[in-house]
């Protein structure tokens, strides 16, 4: 195939001079009075896959909106692919793909009617959008809804029409703006598959999620925002190290005890527990990880507690972002999926 | 398999012109597939002056006076073209909320093209559409009885202040579309037009109203553009109290320029908030 026809997989560079896919730097976007970012930094190598977490009205959307220059920030730069998303639009949205809340996808022309329409809006050739869309629609699967209209797809058809129609340029950069929300478990997988194959082929993915098992699944590095800043970034082996230690968890029989449970074990490791009443559960960071089961163990036996089950375990994502925005991700469990 | 090296990206002025019209009616085609592949739309649209003929014509026809003596049925036509031509705006708004409040919008924003195509594209599919209606009424009103009486010029003339007036309204549409949040809140922009459709020469010469109501229907866009039509078909039903209904194809003329004035630069203020 020539240079100019449709493109199958990224440019070697899909980095600008910073050596970054993503930079941004100091963006703030005002709203009458409220800051939706504030001074938000982010830095994102190629090929990799960077979770965006924070709780709604953090500021994740208005990011993706200036990253994919939809929106002009009130002050700040940022690159995307090597190119100024406020001086050089058109050059970013060559190199772009951006998958929003919503399935952006026509419901009255055909799945391939609109991977056709799209892609000439790129200014492919009519023969050269038909042929891409015959390799999106086989590597979507959807080739036997090609014909159908999407407003008779299950929701996962939908949400995947929209990446094949975000990937028409196969793009370096992808923007997906919460992907998975409301959708059923197995649709998530499906979508977490394709992004694993994009980003395989050398794509930089920036992805915003409130979903902690998503950013955990897919993310090689996280930044949680929060009032519109980046207040931490890390892989998230490295966030879930920043609260520290191990937890002991310790589900209890009676519910009755858990809060005789939770004095014991803030005695034992002079940290404050979590409780929840209705599991019964009673979760505490234990840094030595031994001595704090075994006189946990030792003293609930003594005071006649009984356990039904006691453990040591990593910290969840969600712990990491209750401990540092200070509230819980907004709804971390997936709903039913939509017709 | 390689990719683009080099996007295309229109450097000079031709290049930007290239890109407009091959955008612009790369949307138009999209557009129009949407009324070819729901052709009830396009009827149910229609239903409402297709019915109005019928019932005004033959229920309440025998009952309504034409001033200065005439046909109930050719008085009624011209009001009923002018009539679907205003309808228009609601068939632009919800197509226009529809795309933003669904994220098409959004995409066609994030891609590389010219930002003229997604008006043009629907300014254009509208106004064919709204040669279509105008069409199939046409052919309503003949199997009723109406016709044109003036020269082919003169009948061309009428259909252009109707499109015109049509032309006009895509903008008022298209800004209220953008002001709207759900395409169910533009079903109910429907009662909201009615009265402006009813309060105008539609159906009962403004003459006969209570005379501030005479004086709101005259001077009504829609009764400049019905009245001048009325008077380039010769059909009857013309002339009224108002220095608007004496100079009917000034006002045909001045109402859809200044809305247009008005309401373009509205739009393209809205569209630019989208991204402020």
């Amino acid at each position: 195939m020539d240079t100019s026809t449709a493109p199958a997989s990224p440019p070697a560079s899909t980095a600008g001079a910073t050596g970054f896919a993503i930079l941004a730097e100091g963006l703030v976007k005002v709203y009458g009075d409220t800051r939706a970012l504030d001074g938000f930094d982010l830095a994102v190598r190629p090929g990799t896959v960077c979770g965006l977490l924070g709780p709604n009205g953090a500021g994740k959307s208005t990011a993706v909106r200036i990253l994919s220059s939809l929106l002009r920030p009130t002050a700040g730069r940022a690159e995307v692919a090597g190119f100024d998303v406020v001086r050089q639009p058109l050059e970013v949205r060559y190199r772009i793909g951006l998958t929003g809340q919503n399935a952006a996808v026509d419901d009255v022309l055909t799945g391939r009617g609109n991977l056709e329409m799209f892609g000439k809006l790129y200014h492919l050739s009519a023969r050269q959008a038909r042929r891409r869309a015959d390799e999106l629609l086989e590597q979507f699967g959807l080739t036997e809804a090609a014909n159908k209209q999407p407003k008779n797809y299950s929701g996962g058809m939908r949400r995947r029409l929209d990446l094949a129609i975000s990937f028409i340029m196969s793009p370096p950069v992808l923007f997906l703006d919460e992907p998975t929300t409301g959708m059923d478990p197995r649709h998530r997988m499906e979508v977490w598959h394709g992004v694993r194959r994009l980003v395989g082929q050398g794509t930089t993915v920036l992805l915003t999620t409130h979903y902690l098992d998503e950013a955990d699944q897919l993310a090689d590095n996280i930044s949680v925002i929060d009032h519109g800043r980046v207040i931490a970034e890390g892989t998230p082996a490295e966030l879930k190290s920043r609260i520290g230690s191990d937890q002991l968890d310790v589900v209890l029989t009676n519910p009755g005890d858990v809060a005789r449970a939770a004095a014991i074990l803030a005695e034992i490791t002079r940290a404050q527990p979590t409780t929840h009443e209705e599991v019964p559960r009673v979760s505490v960071p234990a840094v030595n990880r031994a001595a704090t089961l075994t006189e946990a163990v030792r003293l609930f036996d003594a005071e006649r507690i009984v356990v039904s089950d006691i453990g040591i375990r990593q910290p969840t994502l969600d712990e990491v972002f209750v401990r540092l925005t200070g509230r819980p991700a907004e709804s971390t469990a997936p709903l039913e999926g939509r017709a | 398999m390689t990719t683009m090296t080099t996007v295309p990206i229109p450097r000079t002025p031709a290049a930007r012109l290239r890109w407009a019209v091959h955008d612009g009616l790369t949307v138009t085609r999209r557009d129009l597939t949407h009324w070819i592949r729901s052709p009830e739309e396009i009827f149910g649209g229609l239903m409402f002056p297709v019915l109005s003929v019928l019932l005004f014509g033959y229920v309440f026809g025998s009952a309504m006076v034409v001033p200065g003596g005439g046909d109930y049925r050719e008085f009624l036509l011209p009001g009923l073209f002018g009539m679907t031509m205003v309808f228009g705006l609601v068939i632009t708004a919800s197509a226009v909320v529809t795309d933003t409040s669904r994220g098409v919008t959004d995409r066609f924003r994030s891609m590389p093209m010219a930002s003229s195509a997604v008006v043009a594209g629907r300014s254009i599919a509208d106004m064919a559409r709204a040669a279509l209606d105008l069409a199939a009424l046409i052919v309503c009103g003949l199997a009723v009885g109406w016709s044109p009486h003036g020269s082919f010029g003169a009948t061309m003339a009428a259909i252009g202040l109707l499109l015109l007036l049509r032309f006009a309204l895509i903008w008022v549409g298209i800004y209220v579309g953008l002001l709207l949040r759900t395409p169910e809140s533009a079903t109910a922009l429907f009662p909201l037009i009615l009265p402006f459709a009813m309060i105008a020469n539609t159906f009962v010469a403004p003459g006969l109203m209570p005379t501030w109501l005479g004086y709101a229907s005259e001077w009504n866009p829609m009764s400049a553009t019905v009245a001048a039509t009325r008077e380039l078909f010769g059909n009857p039903g013309i002339g009224g109290e108002t220095w608007a209904a004496h100079h009917p194809m000034l006002m045909a003329i001045v109402w859809p320029v200044v809305l247009i004035l008005v309401f373009f630069p509205l739009s393209v203020r809205r569209f630019q908030t989208m991204s402020r």
